[in-house]
């Protein structure tokens, strides 16, 4: 089986079976997509596939055999942040951070689909992905910025504070 | 040492059929949704596993009055298809788990250990539904109640249904990141004026309401005869207690529906 991941093409070992979340995690050592409940119901583990956000958990990598897959890690660099971790960083999206990379993903998969800012929209869009933290608020202006095309101010949060240590660069 | 699985991935309708076989050790896999799950909580694994990802089972037709939809339909496909079943359809989990999760699988999946499964049996139901399978005995199509009750040994192919004059749903959810369904009923008035019902989160599967049906002029004798039609269970989501005080309240809901319906 073949899939490539953030653009690189991989031969994959494991079985039909195996759930691409642990082909990802396991297998090829990228660790973004997180594994929550392992059964669906809290979106941690979100990536995108063929353009189309999915839970990793519940997908059998033979059922994906030659598809595309992006995780947190095809979006961007800690120097060069994407548009979307961008937003989260700048709107401050983000509390203890396991939620981050399967919303991240489906806020990616929102604004490729051409997605508005309609904040129920957004909360339709992201509807099957738990914040413990409940930062849902913050995530939700996160996305709402990026589906606007915003540029974001890196230096400091949305909120006007200074940033000291999220890794933004100005 | 457990024995590995023989993973069998078809392309062809008729490939699925031939690897299917007369179902016997074969665990169908739709979306995925249901038994990666399981998989990954220790279920046993299954001698062999049919994935339907790629066998040409997916799709929704509607032609002369009759919609046929391909048992690897994803759920999401049928959100815009009239009621009942389109917002039943809608009210099935979430959007990206409504674009990975089956019509074959919402429909053949066992019964829940916790939770209802099976939303889409009481719509289809409703709509007097008619599922093609295979198996022992080669293709055959019956009705979707007749259907559900050997559902473990059949391949399902599609299900087709004619389309109704009016359809209504009702739902009792439980709130989740996505909802789960407590307790729903959909009904359907076919072109004859005929009124169906049918009821999921039920004990077992889905069950038509005849009771409620026969006396469907009267909202509250019908919302009252609908508790002889069904077997109610205690799970995690609500007491057989809780189901049987709700589901004379959905189906008077669902009565109401269709007469606005006009």
């Amino acid at each position: 089986m073949n899939l490539t991941v953030n653009g690189v093409a991989h031969e994959i070992e494991s079985g039909p079976l195996t759930t691409l979340l642990d082909v990802l995690r396991e297998e090829l050592g990228i660790t973004s997509p997180k594994a929550g409940c392992e059964q669906g119901g809290c979106g941690a583990c979100t990536v995108v596939i063929d353009g189309q956000p999915r839970r990793s958990c519940l997908t059998a990598v033979g059922s994906v055999d030659g598809a595309a897959v992006t995780t947190v890690e095809g979006l961007g660099t800690p120097e060069h942040l994407s548009p979307i971790q961008q937003a989260f960083t700048h709107h401050y999206a983000a509390q203890c951070g396991f939620c981050t990379s399967g919303m991240m993903m489906a806020a990616q998969a929102y604004v490729d689909g051409g997605g508005t800012d309609d904040r129920e929209a957004i909360q339709h869009a992201l509807g099957g992905h738990v914040c413990r933290c409940t930062g849902y608020v913050k995530i939700i202006d996160a996305v709402a910025a990026a589906a606007r095309g915003d540029s974001f101010d890196m230096t400091v949060t949305a909120a006007g504070t200074a940033m000291t240590n999220l890794g933004g660069v100005a | 040492m457990t024995q590995a699985t023989e993973v069998l991935i078809p392309s062809t309708p008729d490939e699925a059929a031939r690897l299917f076989g007369d179902g016997t050790g074969v665990t169908v896999i739709g979306g995925g949704t249901i038994v990666l799950p399981d998989l990954t909580y220790g279920a046993p694994k299954p001698a062999k596993a049919l994935l339907l990802s790629r066998a040409g089972l997916a799709g929704v037709g509607r032609e002369g009055g009759t919609v046929t939809i391909g048992a690897a339909t994803p759920i999401a496909e049928l959100v815009g298809l009239p009621a009942p079943l389109g917002p039943c359809a809608a009210n099935v989990a979430d959007g990206e788990i409504r674009s990975q999760a089956t019509l074959g699988g919402n429909l053949c999946a066992g019964t829940g250990h916790d939770a209802p499964r099976g939303d889409l049996q009481g719509a289809l139901l409703a709509l007097d539904a008619v599922a093609r399978s295979v198996g022992s005995g080669g293709e055959t199509s019956e009705p979707l109640e007749d259907f559900l009750a050997r559902r473990d040994s059949r391949l399902l192919l599609d299900v087709s249904f004619a389309e109704p004059a009016a359809g209504a749903f009702a739902a009792l959810d439980y709130p989740h990141t996505h909802e789960y369904t407590v307790l729903a009923v959909s009904g359907a008035r076919g072109a004859d004026g005929t009124v169906r019902l049918a009821a999921t989160g039920l004990a077992g599967h889905g069950w038509r309401l005849r009771s409620a049906e026969a006396a469907a002029a009267d909202h509250e004798a019908a919302g009252a005869a609908a508790v002889a039609d069904v077997r109610l269970g205690d799970d995690a989501l609500a007491s057989a207690w809780y189901r049987e005080k709700t589901l004379p309240v959905l189906v008077r809901r669902v009565l109401t529906k269709l007469e606005e319906a006009v």
